[in-house]
């Protein structure tokens, strides 16, 4: 009889602090939930209502007086359209590029009974922990004539080492052997075996590596910031720069690069330009979410 | 298979054997080989151009034909004003950073992995993925509008509920550079990082949830004694991973975020090497400068693989 009153009361007792528990939870995760989509929405808003009461912190959570203006003013320049145009381009032959490099290297670096691999792979990661530095790396790209071309955009970390791993290690894991055999006796080379069957079984991570690799291509800064001084070469992420930051009252070192708009709807420009950055990766975002996750899951198993 | 090879090529003589290697291996080499000339031309050949650190740089004999200087350059960099500051800033910016934005992702995960109601645990987990796709340009710049000194919503929040008297300028203190770096970085990063954790919980063994139940722990005991246990090795490895990364501040964030008034708190080995390096072109300075900072790393390394193979037995060499 005590045991089952004792057993009551625990069920009881820890019901009550459950409650708790689990409102604790909601109200964190509400709390994180507003602290991350909220700026994200006031940018949102803010681009479409009226400067002024932005600026005057009226506008909370709804648009107030709306107007278009800040997008009116990014269709007619011309900066924004080159730069688009300058980083699709940068994206998909660089992404292209990449692909093309890292997955036969990642099919190589997977053959167990290919004796050389650990040397090979040796070559690849001690990359990772050290390197020659800013300065001597851009001696050599000077050196062979790549400063301010749209090559070098294109061309430069044509492979990750990180999504080398990624690449190999899916390879190594999620395809059996028993088809390598099979393809050898039906006599298979290399190069078949690799087009006809680890290309068509490796769809998931050839999909992540996209997402990962145009994804950095999309925001990449530094190199066009290195690399290139051309106006004309100068990649979305640059422009989005000049627009956004050299504009501000204390811009650091260039000496703000007046945009040509007006002070006072200047801000809604700059809330507009980021939309319109930003989202042609929002917009995929949906249909590629659940190939990160894997992306990541597979990064995890190290092999 | 050790012996089967030896039987295999005994009586082969070595160029047979070689003849034999190629004709096996000829497609995987090539299949390796413009990865490797990437990263030959792209990585090797600039560390051999390392040596720029050690000479004089001149036009017209190029990164290794200049005088040999032996360590003039560093001795420049250690006497310089900007040794200590750059140093301390490069440190503190990485401490805080591991401090502040190790556990964040941790206790997100926890956090969403106590979620009952699935819809939301699904708008949280897609929300908060979100950040991490945005550009830094982007990011900084919303820091600016957010953060700016007149205007700005942080401003007027904190204004509204009277929480201080008259405008303060956030981004041109440079107290408040490593708080607003971090917390920005947590904010951008904490979602993305937490997909592992979120993985590791939900491959708990739910006969643990079971038994903990009839045991009468209630959830917060079974989240400390079950959840957390599980996903103890994989912060483990990622700690590791970190800390032999800690001196890689990322260039991007910090340069610009830079302004004159925060130089004091944001100017770090990176953004110096960039500062003189490339920009007022003391190519050997810069080349010294970055040699420093890449050995700082490689010590740090070595130094957190020692002593977690000593400590867990895990490492990565």
């Amino acid at each position: 009889m005590t045991k089952t009153a004792v057993k009551n009361r625990s069920v009881k007792c820890s019901s009550w602090s459950d409650r708790i528990f689990g409102a604790a939870v909601m109200i964190l995760s509400i709390m994180i939930f507003l602290i991350i989509a909220y700026p994200l929405w006031f940018v949102v808003i803010a681009s479409i209502s009226n400067s002024n009461l932005v600026n005057l912190g009226k506008v909370t959570f709804w648009p107030k007086d709306i107007r278009f203006y800040g997008y009116e003013q990014i269709l007619q320049d011309a900066r924004i359209w080159k730069g688009y145009a300058n980083t699709i381009l940068y994206v998909v032959a660089g992404t292209a590029l990449n692909m093309v490099i890292t997955m036969p290297a990642a099919y190589a670096l997977s053959r167990k009974d290919f004796k050389a691999r650990n040397g090979v792979m040796f070559y690849f990661v001690f990359t990772m922990f050290f390197s020659g530095g800013l300065v001597p790396t851009y001696m050599t790209v000077s050196a062979l004539h790549l400063i301010s071309t749209r090559t070098i955009l294109v061309v430069f970390v044509a492979i990750n080492t990180y999504n080398l791993i990624i690449a190999r290690t899916f390879i190594q894991n999620s395809i059996p052997d028993d088809l390598y055999e099979a393809a050898v006796l039906d006599g298979c080379s290399h190069f078949t075996y690799f087009m006809k069957v680890v290309l068509p079984l490796s769809k998931a991570v050839i999909s992540v590596l996209i997402l990962y690799y145009a994804v950095f291509h999309w925001n990449d800064y530094f190199n066009a910031l290195i690399y290139n001084s051309k106006q004309d070469n100068a990649p979305l992420q640059i422009v989005l720069r000049d627009i956004l930051l050299l504009n501000q009252a204390f811009a650091s070192g260039n000496g703000g690069v007046q945009g040509g708009y007006g002070q006072s709807s200047a801000d809604q420009v700059k809330y507009a330009v980021i939309i319109v950055s930003t989202l042609p990766i929002l917009c995929v975002y949906p249909f590629i979410q659940k190939y990160f996750e894997k992306g990541v899951m597979i990064g995890a198993v190290k092999g | 298979m050790g012996k089967n090879r030896e039987t295999g090529e005994t009586g082969l003589n070595a160029g047979e054997r070689m003849k034999r290697y190629w004709a096996h291996n000829w497609q995987l080499w090539l299949m390796l080989l413009p990865g490797i000339i990437y990263i030959f031309v792209f990585c090797y050949v600039p560390m051999y151009g390392v040596q720029l650190a050690f000479r004089d740089y001149s036009f017209t004999s190029g990164i290794t034909g200049g005088k040999w200087e032996g360590f003039k350059y560093f001795r420049q960099y250690f006497e310089s004003p900007m040794f200590i500051p750059t140093l301390r800033n490069t440190f503190i910016i990485a401490l805080t950073s591991i401090v502040v934005g190790f556990p964040a992702p941790i206790i997100l995960a926890m956090i969403i992995n106590q979620i009952r109601n699935t819809k939301w645990k699904k708008i949280v987990q897609t929300t908060v993925y979100i950040p991490y796709f945005i550009s830094v340009v982007v990011l900084v710049s919303m820091i600016n509008i957010l953060f700016a000194n007149d205007s700005g919503v942080v401003g007027n929040f904190l204004k509204a509920i009277h929480l201080v008297g008259q405008d303060i300028n956030i981004l041109g203190k440079e107290s408040a550079f490593v708080p607003l770096y971090v917390l920005t970085g947590v904010w951008q990063s904490m979602g993305w990082n937490s997909i592992i954790f979120i993985a590791a919980l939900s491959s708990v063994d739910t006969q643990l949830y079971d038994a903990c139940k009839i045991d009468g722990a209630n959830r917060w005991q079974t989240m400390w004694n079950i959840d957390f246990p599980a996903i103890l090795p994989t912060i483990m490895i990622l700690l590791i991973l970190n800390m032999g990364n800690i001196l890689n501040v990322g260039f991007d964030k910090v340069f610009l975020m830079q302004n004159s008034l925060n130089l004091g708190a944001s100017q770090v080995i990176s953004t110096y090497v960039y500062t003189v390096g490339i920009k007022s072109s003391q190519f050997s300075f810069g080349a010294a400068v970055g040699l420093f900072n890449t050995a700082i790393n490689f010590v740090f390394l070595l130094l957190t693989n020692y002593l977690s193979k000593k400590a867990t037995g895990t490492g990565l060499m």
